[in-house]
């Protein structure tokens, strides 16, 4: 069965009154029939059926056999590194979604764990990152917000050498686009705010693994830290994974003008989509994944042509976060990435010119007809 | 104003662009900027969210402290105040405390090098002989769960005040309503705020308050960083069950207090837990620092075999987990609550098979009584 077809049959047949949508379970505790007997639900923390829905929905997707649903992206990306302890080290994406290098950098090194960032578009570097005390590769692919593409076979198998766990963030592909699981993963992590759930309304994160023992420590952590995602939010996730396909064909169609359109303005200096021929990303990108995603990147002449795009767009909005039903611009450097070090971000090319430009489902006439009145500084529409 | 007006009126009751006299449900997870340079005060719903704002301001006001923070859970919340320390720190625990609180400490975060001591929280002494020079904090419940035990919060904040540490306290089963930690000098209070807040057994959620500016923004920034924060809908129904708190307090003791008496006095029934009964050893200082028993009873009924007979027979009461609803709810720590503690912990605090927690709910103390009469024989 295709991706898609998964996607919208989410939930349909689990509700024993034959409801085709997965029912609100709005209840934190479960009345057991009998002493000593369950329903298999005793505390919503602990499971709750709207949310387990969603959880299996998701596993169903990703290839893997069990799903986790958190509060956020962050929270779910916490619980994973909630299984490594003092003393372990790990290797990184070093273009990352500042959230994530933020956690690591100043929370979980509290906790002495120790993390190094290297550029895992280049295998070569992922390898020499290893030390004895590594426990697992942490990837995005492709990154935020370069783009940059990761071999996720070739570090499968550099991982399954060393003995090490493989996670990647799946985040700006989605199971439809790209199946990290499959492709020799041990992790997949979502911010499910962005493509899943797709219509900027709920902040979520899900975990997908495929190993039984890992599923057993992953749950382990999930009801103990109690991050989890509640009813309502999960019924919302499970109601945007449905129009998956159709959102991404349309967005991704959309950024692939974009991207050609945004190459040959003359006011754009460099364009960051993995979708263009000459992205260094854009075979190993068709090679591993069945489309490209819907974020572009560009980089303009100034930190005054970047603000003027910024406040000039009408119908793109300014506000962060992505993969939305809307289009959305922002601003690394003082946005998603504010929170990593000045230097390091401009030697990766995450510079005050640089904006990520998150495609969404409008006409594609419009969103250039936006883009093109605040690149030329034309009059202000809408 | 009086407590039972504020906790309608805490200021964050009504939508200030509408009038509406609930707070709309927010849902997005983004907020559009007006300029490159000029943020607004919201940006992505897990940084910000009115509708979690709301709450957060309600019960910061209600417990008194200068900020409150909302969670996707009570174990959520409690690991993020965990989260305030690093390696090589040292927190100093209630022995009984609730096992979800245990099984963190002594699964989770001893991994990260954070040491828990548990210990005796009904003597000051026992706290004082165990604090180490990185003891970072002491964290109380009171009335413990499930044997109601009662900690001085008065003394416990002294004593964390002359060691320069955070004083915590899970203020869970009392609720601000009954017991205001911070107005005892406690720093940092804690809720799971499904059990009385939410009050419905509809939601699951945590909340934290602290007093000092300086753990706020800390806090702040790992509930931002850690992410384990609180739906909108969810923080709603937080709320919505808020606005009802003194009216459901008010009737879960006056309950708990008869089905106390019944149980007392019962032949088949060994021991009573309730801070409410004459005889429990911490009435004294509980009455001098909370405004009532509280809605919760145990009990224990001579073995297993009994406890569980009595957990069979029940009729009205759900058997379930968790507490703080409308409706009755009987649980077996042993099993439940409690099955996250090392065994030997268990039967060394006192969590042994013939023990039965009772959340007394909102229906007619009789009928309670009348069930829980032929449920014991």
């Amino acid at each position: 069965m295709k991706t898609s077809t998964k996607a919208v049959q989410l939930g349909v047949g689990t509700d024993p009154t034959g409801a085709i949508s997965v029912p609100v379970y709005q209840t934190a505790a479960f009345r057991h029939p009998a002493f000593g007997e369950s329903t298999g639900y005793d505390y919503s923390r602990s499971g709750n059926p709207t949310r387990q829905a969603l959880e299996e929905g998701i596993a169903k997707l990703d290839g893997g056999i069990r799903g986790f649903a958190y509060a956020s992206g962050m929270a779910a990306l916490a619980n994973i590194f909630l299984l490594f302890k003092a003393g372990d080290h790990l290797v990184v994406t070093e273009d990352l979604y500042g959230g994530t290098f933020r956690l690591l950098d100043k929370v979980f090194c509290g906790y002495g764990l120790t993390v190094t960032y290297v550029d895992t578009s280049d295998l070569g570097q992922v390898s020499m990152a290893v030390t004895d005390n590594t426990r697992a590769i942490l990837v995005e692919t492709p990154t935020n917000p370069l783009l940059k593409v990761a071999d996720i076979p070739g570090i499968s198998r550099l991982a399954k050498d060393s003995g090490l766990l493989f996670i990647v963030d799946n985040t700006f592909m989605t199971p439809y686009l790209q199946r990290p699981l499959l492709l020799g993963a041990d992790i997949v992590i979502y911010s499910a705010t962005k493509y899943l759930a797709g219509h900027n309304d709920l902040v979520a994160g899900l975990v997908v693994v495929k190993d039984q023992e890992l599923a057993e420590k992953v749950y382990f952590l999930q009801n103990s830290v109690g991050a989890v995602l509640g009813p309502q939010d999960s019924w919302l996730a499970i109601r945007g994974i449905k129009t998956l396909g159709i959102r991404l064909d349309r967005q991704e169609e959309n950024s692939r003008y974009i991207a050609g359109w945004l190459s040959a303005h003359p006011a754009v200096k460099k364009v960051y989509y993995p979708g263009l021929p000459d992205h260094p990303g854009h075979s190993l990108q068709m090679e591993q994944a069945e489309g490209f995603g819907a974020m572009i990147s560009f980089e303009l002449a100034g930190r005054a042509a970047a603000e003027q795009v910024i406040n000039r767009v009408g119908l793109i909005s300014f506000a962060e976060s992505l993969g939305g039903v809307e289009s959305l611009i922002t601003f690394p450097s003082f946005q998603t990435h504010a929170d990593m070090d000045q230097a390091e971000r401009e030697r990766m090319g995450i510079n005050d010119r640089l904006l990520r430009l998150s495609v969404g489902i409008e006409d594609v006439s419009d969103l250039l007809a936006d883009l093109e009145q605040a690149l030329e500084g034309g009059k202000v529409t809408l | 104003m009086k407590f039972g007006t504020k906790i309608l009126h805490t200021g964050n009751e009504v939508d200030a662009v509408t009038g509406g006299v609930s707070i709309p449900i927010h849902h997005a997870s983004t907020f559009k900027q007006a300029k490159a340079d000029e943020f607004g005060p919201y940006n992505y719903a897990r940084s910000g969210n009115p509708t979690r704002d709301a709450l957060e301001a309600a019960i910061a006001e209600l417990e008194g402290g200068v900020q409150g923070f909302a969670f996707a859970s009570g174990m959520a919340a409690i690991s993020s105040v965990f989260l305030l320390f690093s390696r090589g720190d040292h927190i100093v625990v209630c022995e009984d405390v609730y096992g979800g609180t245990y099984r963190v400490l002594t699964s989770l975060f001893n991994r990260f090098g954070i040491e828990a001591t548990f210990t005796d929280f009904t003597d000051m002494e026992m706290i004082r002989s165990v604090l180490r020079d990185n003891t970072k904090a002491i964290y109380a419940e009171t009335p413990s769960n499930p044997l109601l035990k009662i900690t001085d919060l008065q003394a416990v904040a002294g004593i964390a005040r002359d060691r320069g540490i955070l004083s915590i306290v899970d203020n869970t089963f009392m609720t601000p309503y009954l017991q205001r930690p911070i107005e005892l000098g406690m720093d940092i209070v804690l809720h799971s705020a499904t059990k009385y807040l939410g009050g419905h057994s509809d939601v699951i959620a945590g909340l934290a308050v602290v007093t000092d500016a300086g753990i706020a923004e800390q806090l702040k920034f790992i509930q931002n960083s850690f992410g384990a924060v609180l739906g909108p809908q969810d923080s709603w129904l937080v709320m919505r069950g808020i606005k009802t708190l003194k009216a459901r307090m008010e009737l879960h003791q006056n309950g708990a207090r008869k089905l106390a008496s019944f149980l007392a006095a019962h032949p088949k029934v060994e021991a009573v837990y309730f801070p409410g009964l004459p005889e429990h050893p911490g009435r004294e200082i509980h009455e001098s620092q909370a405004g009532g028993p509280g809605g919760i009873v145990s009990f224990r009924v001579g073995s297993e075999k009994e406890a569980k007979k009595v957990m069979e027979n029940v009729k009205l009461p759900a058997l379930a987990v968790s507490l703080g609803a409308v409706e009755s709810i009987i649980s077996y720590p042993v099993t439940m609550s409690h099955a996250g503690m090392h065994p030997d912990h268990r039967k060394k605090v006192g969590v042994t098979p013939d023990l039965i927690r009772y959340s007394v709910g909102l229906e007619d103390p009789d009928d309670l009584i009348a069930d829980l009469e032929q449920a014991i024989g």
